[in-house]
């Protein structure tokens, strides 16, 4: 569902250049589950954020179901950002001036549905990751692991075909990081949702079906 | 999606209280300023009771006669017997009236003292201008020549001096006269010179001879108002008076030339403020309106800061929503639809505090029967300012920022 063709991504600052990725070639299938690995700085969130819409390429084609996305304009973007991805960032991003349930709700502000059912669904999703005691709070209010569980409910509540998951056990510990996993995996089980997952962590890769290895922006084998 | 643009404002005003708080001080008291200006402006410029056709109407209110070895007169003014003979007798004006200006009378009723500001006109003047009678009717053409004791009073003349009682009908003393009260008008507010009195008496009752020969002054001072058919006959009511002026004789070898002119009310102001000779009416409205833009700019420029740096703050935010699928074009709206809100309720509160003074200033009687008062027009004039600051505010910030790409809006750079 999504291919990366020969992708290059180069940061340029006044002085310096850096390649973060360098011919990188994927093929992401409907319902997969993958991680990505590789040390710090090789270039993992540089991948998933081009894979996901919210960064662009330098070289290369971004193709998803069979289409470039170069060619896309700013709102068929912004709807295939909506209907298609979620994402689960490592640091959370939650917006701390809403509370729980407007935070998950936002991606369905976008979606044109009524006031209740957007209600409804993130409240539903709040369920699926366990936090519905918690709806009223503000992330300030809530601890690492909730805060993840947030954003994954965020990232779930519009029934994305693929979640994007950035370091998404990185901040937490060990327990919280295996809760996190489980959900991940319920989903992919459960919901055929295609997961592509960044992590650090040999035993969490190792639960999933296919393992990308980046090192200096380049794949390894 | 207005309403949810609505809903995510209220929320993000409701929890940045502080940003809010000083953003609504700094809009209100901007607005504040603005719509008390505006309604200055309205109360000595714009047409309202009894000048209403202060568009078509011209006026003369200054002379001067200057010798041969290039002297002045003490003027200012043309004389009665100069109105009379040069200006009455003009073709182009629809209506042409003289009337003195006000002059403080002191009269008693029972031993009660009473200062009045008199008028003297003749019957024209209630055609040019558009008095409210509250009661009664003014005076006519006839009353006038056939000099008989009629006056008009203000309303609160009729209070103070009546005191609650008829006063149509009934008598009342001004220098040394009996006269009959006829009709009774709203107050007017004595920063419109023209119209203004608290009462107004037939010109022939007049203690200055009318006819004396001479082409200036005669106490208290006389003008003449003249009303064309249409705005654009004035030009040919200015010439034709300019021809007039051509003719006139002088009485005595001393005079060569007189320096009048027939103007409207924004060309005689901004003579009286000495802005143009002529009074040319260009000078006084461009610099008001540069004044405007500037008083305008200043606090927009400020707003836009304010608002780049709420909105480069909230740069995460951006990043966030733009990653679960709004388009730019939705966050220019969300972040417009927050500037509109408090900017309008900035205006609301402006409003409100510039009703309150307004009513202050009127009540405290500071100047004479002065009503200053928001009329639809300046309500619709602050709406219209407080949307354009809106805007103005929140389009260029919104729209710097949704151009980013959504990673570098997340990692909270600016760039
Ligand atoms: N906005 C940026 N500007 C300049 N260099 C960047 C930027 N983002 C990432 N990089 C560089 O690109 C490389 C890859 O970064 P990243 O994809 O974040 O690595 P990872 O997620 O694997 O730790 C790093 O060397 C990083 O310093
Ligand atoms: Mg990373």
């Amino acid at each position: 569902m999504i291919r990366l063709s020969t992708i290059e991504k180069v940061y340029r600052t006044a002085k310096i250049e850096t390649i973060a990725l360098k011919d990188v070639n994927l093929h992401i299938k409907r319902g997969e589950f993958l991680s990505i690995m590789g040390p710090s700085g090789c270039g993992k969130s540089t991948m998933l954020n081009i894979m996901g819409l919210l960064d662009q390429p330098s070289q290369g084609v971004v193709e998803i179901d069979s289409e470039h996305v170069a060619k896309f304009s700013d709102r068929k973007l912004a709807r295939l950002r909506n209907a298609m991805i979620g994402f689960v960032f490592q640091s959370y991003h939650l917006i701390n001036d809403l509370s729980v349930v407007d935070n998950v709700e936002i991606p369905l502000l976008y979606r044109s549905m009524s006031g209740s059912s957007r209600r409804k669904l993130a409240l539903e999703a709040l369920d699926k990751v366990g936090l519905n005691a918690r709806t009223r709070h503000f992330p300030s209010q809530l601890s690492g692991g909730q805060r993840q569980r947030v954003a994954i409910a965020r990232a779930i509540v519009g029934s994305p075909q693929i979640i994007l998951a950035d370091e998404p056990t990185g901040n937490l510990d060990s327990v919280m990081g295996a809760e996190i996993m489980d959900i991940l995996n319920k989903l992919n089980q459960e919901e055929q949702t295609t997961i592509v997952m960044v992590t650090h962590d040999e035993i969490l890769a190792s639960q999933t079906q296919r393992i990308i290895r980046l090192f200096d922006g380049s794949q390894v084998n | 999606m207005l309403i949810n643009y609505l809903k995510i404002a209220i929320k993000v005003l409701l929890r940045h209280k502080l940003f809010t708080f000083i953003s609504l001080f700094g809009i209100s008291l901007t607005l504040l300023i603005l719509i008390m200006v505006t309604s200055l402006l309205d109360h000595t410029f714009g047409s309202q009771p009894p000048e209403l056709k202060l568009d078509r109407t011209l006026s003369i209110t200054m002379g001067l006669l200057t010798s041969k070895d290039g002297g002045q007169s003490n003027g200012p003014v043309m004389s009665p017997y100069f109105l009379k003979k040069y200006v009455k007798s003009l073709k182009t004006p629809e209506v042409v009236s003289m009337s003195s200006f006000h002059n403080r009378v002191i009269t008693y009723k029972n031993r009660t003292k009473f200062r009045l500001d008199i008028k003297y006109t003749d019957s024209e003047f209630f055609e040019i201008l558009d008095f409210n009678f509250l009661e009664g009717n003014p005076y006519s053409l006839n009353d006038v020549s056939s000099r008989r004791n009629v006056i008009v009073i203000n309303q609160n003349t009729r209070e103070q001096y009546f005191d609650g009682e008829e006063a149509i009908g009934n008598t009342m003393e001004v220098e040394g006269e009996k006269f009959r009260v006829i009709g009774v008008v709203e107050n007017c507010s004595i920063l419109r010179i023209m119209p203004y009195a608290d009462v107004w008496l037939p010109l022939t009752f007049s203690k200055t001879p009318l006819d004396e020969v001479t082409l200036i002054g005669g106490f208290p001072g006389w003008f003449a108002m003249m009303l064309a058919t249409d705005e654009s006959d004035i030009p040919a009511i200015k010439k034709e008076f300019q021809n007039q002026l051509a003719l006139v004789e002088y009485p005595d070898d001393k005079w060569v030339e007189i320096k009048t002119a027939a103007s409207t009310y924004a060309e005689a102001f901004s003579r009286n403020l000495r802005l143009s000779e002529e009074g040319n009416a260009k000078p006084l409205l461009i610099i008001l309106f540069i004044l405007m833009i500037l008083f305008m700019l200043l606090p927009t420029i400020n707003l836009v800061n304010i608002n780049l740096s709420r909105i480069m703050e909230r740069s995460s935010e951006i990043g966030v929503r733009k990653a679960f699928g709004a388009s730019s074009l939705t966050l220019v709206g969300q972040f417009v639809v927050e500037n509109v809100i408090i900017t309008l309720i900035g205006g609301a509160i402006a409003l409100i505090l510039a009703i309150g003074i307004l009513e202050i200033i009127n009540s405290s009687s500071l100047i004479p029967y002065v009503n200053f008062s928001l009329n639809y027009r300046i309500f619709f004039n602050s709406l219209v300012i407080c949307l354009f600051f809106g805007l103005f505010s929140g389009v260029y910030p919104a729209f710097k920022m949704s151009r980013l790409q959504p990673v570098d809006a997340l990692r909270g750079e600016s760039s």
